[in-house]
């Protein structure tokens, strides 16, 4: 894949790839996402704001310049902002490669960092502690570039001090230095993420609106969403870290109600899995309120609310892929990876889409319907062939069974089911 | 004090422009005394922080709505301090020229302040909020959007020409954004104060006899009585 190097939100031929509940694989155009979602649906958000992480500053003792991105905290609590976990950097700033980044100068407890542009120049003149932003290092983590640290002041003065003097965490394959409006989404909120919910981007009011007349629900909660790399392979294995997260009591009804109702639960964004799937118990009841997702979701992890992700394109490797494989098949995912290989899909937080389902089984022809009842009618309208479904049984199961099928056709029609039909 | 007065907005959380003089200022401390959470800008860090210092639990940030790279900042205050927002009142103002000018002998500088400030900033920080209003009316709460508006808005005054144009944009834009914000659970709402003993009125007129104006203070009770009426509706609504 290549990466999408302009920070535009909603690029006009953005794409997503469709990754059935069989595995089969529909590419689209993202502006017709509306149309994936059947009443009764609802589509989850996290609607965290994305906070501008990367501070650039002093330490003081030994006087040299450091980049600190803020990757934890320990809640949401808006007076809680005092202490995080940050990554450290040398000199230098995003347009090096995270993994050629110098390290930063040994960090010691109770150093004092200082931050602010003016820093720069003719440091002993400057001003001191008066509106200047600062923090001292707590301690040293496990790693010489993992630090906890502890930001002097009134907290509005660190929130006012932080919103002017940060900037958005952005990586080499962005050339031009990030604003925060490239990175809240339209539904941004409380500014807790490090990192953009990017799956988000592609979210805007006229989309929100068209859900509504088809009757698909929305709703939201709040993660911080934390580093997706940290240029230390040691580091980098670590991720996600721990992510406190919000779920509103509203959210929790709305996808008891979608349940009820035989709707698909539709998260937009690894986050947004990340934050139910943590706030389930074992029997798929949620617990709304404030948490902090610990687990790491991928293969082993059987997922419990959510039916669905609309994610952006990820490799494997990645953490977010490691999550995709609780969705569906090694081999479904091998496919979905080659095909947008080959399409020449475009990666990172403002490229292409993908919409993945739970795989439920495979689509097999000619066998007698498990559960024809329901769908009969639709398939008649649909399908020409015979073509039936054998899945483990699903109690909420409605119009997905008729959607497969429909989509299984067209894909058989147009010759884009790897290793299942003949290409064109 | 009317006996609803004292808890009859705990919990609400509310973010003003424009908080440190007159009209706004006014609206914060009645705010504040009905129990809810106050966040509030202005350009003039000084007068931030006195007013954030007596006022125990409001929130002060200093920010400029005029100027489009300091919404973000601006928002990001208000969200961050509030934990979300249910009420945002764009009030700050601009007159344009001062003192104010036939509309042929406004300077395009003037006018564009005006319209920064008047139009753009509440379009703007309106937007940058618009995640945590729509999250509060999910949540059942009752989320609004006040503009601050004029008579100017609707009556072509001489000499009140730039900021005429502004107030008016702005009532229509409230119009438009309250039918395209209703499905998401956000009212819209353009209010006119009425012609008040404040700076900005003396800068515009200079020989007002102050007995003939409304205290700001009994504008900004009429507007918190549109909150509460607001509030009581979507309960029940809800
Ligand atoms: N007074 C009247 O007779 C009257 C009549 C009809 C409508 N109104 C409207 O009522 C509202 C309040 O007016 P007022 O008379 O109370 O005005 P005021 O006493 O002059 O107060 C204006 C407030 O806005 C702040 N402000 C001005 N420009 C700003 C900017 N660019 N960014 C952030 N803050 C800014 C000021 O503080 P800084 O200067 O420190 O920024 C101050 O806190 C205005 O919308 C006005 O148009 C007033």
């Amino acid at each position: 894949m290549k990466a999408a190097h302009q920070p535009i939100q909603r690029p006009p031929g953005a794409r997503l790839l469709m990754v059935g509940e069989q595995g089969d694989l529909q590419p689209m155009t993202r502006s017709s996402l509306a149309r994936n979602f059947s009443a009764g649906d609802l589509l989850v958000a996290n609607d965290a704001a994305t906070l501008p992480a990367s501070l650039h500053g002093i330490h003081e003792a030994s006087g040299e310049a450091i980049e600190i991105r803020l990757a934890g905290r320990p809640s949401l609590a808006p007076s809680d902002i005092h202490q995080f976990t940050a990554v450290a950097f040398g000199a230098g700033d995003y347009r090096v490669q995270t993994e050629d980044r110098p390290v930063p100068p040994t960090l010691g407890p109770g150093d004092l960092l200082r931050f602010g542009d003016l820093l720069r120049k003719n440091l002993p003149q400057r001003r001191r502690g008066q509106g200047e932003l600062q923090a001292r290092v707590i301690r040293q983590l496990e790693h010489p570039r993992l630090i906890e640290i502890d930001f002097l002041g009134h907290p509005d003065f660190v929130w006012s001090e932080m919103a002017r003097q940060g900037r958005p965490i952005q990586y080499a394959h962005l050339r031009q230095p990030l604003q925060l409006w490239n990175v809240w989404t339209r539904i941004a909120g409380r500014p807790v993420a490090f990192e953009p919910p990017s799956a988000g981007f592609l979210l805007d009011w006229k989309l929100l609106s068209e859900l509504q007349v088809r009757g698909v629900g929305f709703a939201t909660l709040t993660l911080a969403a934390g580093l997706s790399s940290t240029g230390e392979a040691e580091l980098d294995a670590r991720l996600p870290f721990d992510e406190a997260y919000h779920l509103p009591k509203a959210t929790v009804r709305a996808i008891q109600r979608t349940r009820q109702r035989g709707g698909r639960v539709i998260a937009l964004g690894t986050t947004v899995v990340r934050a139910l799937e943590d706030a389930a118990d074992s029997s798929g009841n949620l617990r709304p309120g404030n948490g902090v997702a610990t687990h790491r979701i991928g293969p082993h992890r059987e997922l419990q609310i959510v039916d669905a992700l609309i994610s952006g394109t990820h490799e494997p490797g990645e953490s977010h892929y490691e999550l995709l494989r609780a969705f569906t098949t090694e081999e479904v995912l091998h496919h979905m990876s080659s095909a947008l290989e080959i399409k020449g899909y475009r990666s990172h937080e403002f490229g292409d889409s993908i919409w993945v389902e739970k795989w439920v089984g495979k689509v097999e022809k000619n066998e007698t319907p498990g559960r024809a009842g329901e769908n009969s009618t639709n398939r008649q309208q649909t399908a020409p062939q015979q073509t039936t479904l054998r899945r483990p049984p699903r109690p909420r199961q409605n119009g997905r069974i008729r959607d497969a099928v429909a989509a299984r056709l067209r894909l058989v029609t147009e010759g884009f089911v790897p290793g299942l039909s003949s290409p064109r | 004090m009317p006996k609803s007065a004292a808890d009859s907005l705990q919990g609400l959380r509310v973010a003003i422009t424009g908080g440190t003089s007159g009209l706004g200022l006014a609206l914060v401390e009645q705010l504040r005394e009905r129990g809810a959470a106050v966040a509030f800008v202005a350009r003039d860090t000084h007068k931030v922080q006195a007013i954030a210092g007596k006022l125990d639990g409001t929130h002060g940030f200093t920010g400029d709505v005029s100027r489009k790279e300091e919404i973000h900042p601006i928002a990001l205050g208000i969200n961050a301090a509030l934990g979300g927002l249910d009420v945002l009142i764009n009030n700050a103002s601009s007159l344009g020229p001062v003192p104010l000018a036939l509309l042929a002998d406004t300077e395009c500088e003037d006018l564009e302040t005006a319209l920064d400030t008047n139009l753009l900033g509440p379009f703007r920080l309106t937007k940058a909020l618009l995640g945590s209003l729509t999250a509060s009316a999910r949540e059942g709460r009752s989320a609004v959007v006040i503009n601050i508006t004029s008579d100017a808005a609707a009556t072509p005054y001489p000499t009140w020409g730039a900021y005429g144009v502004s107030k008016a944009a702005l009532s229509h834009l409230s119009r438009i954004w309250q039918e395209e914000l209703q499905e998401h659970g956000v009212r819209v709402e353009a209010i006119d104060p009425g012609d008040m003993d404040t700076p900005l009125h003396h800068l515009a007129v200079l020989d007002a006899d102050p007995a003939e104006l409304k205290r700001p203070q009994d504008s900004a009770r009429e507007i918190i009585t549109w909150i509460e009426n607001a509030r009581k509706s979507q309960e029940v609504t809800s």
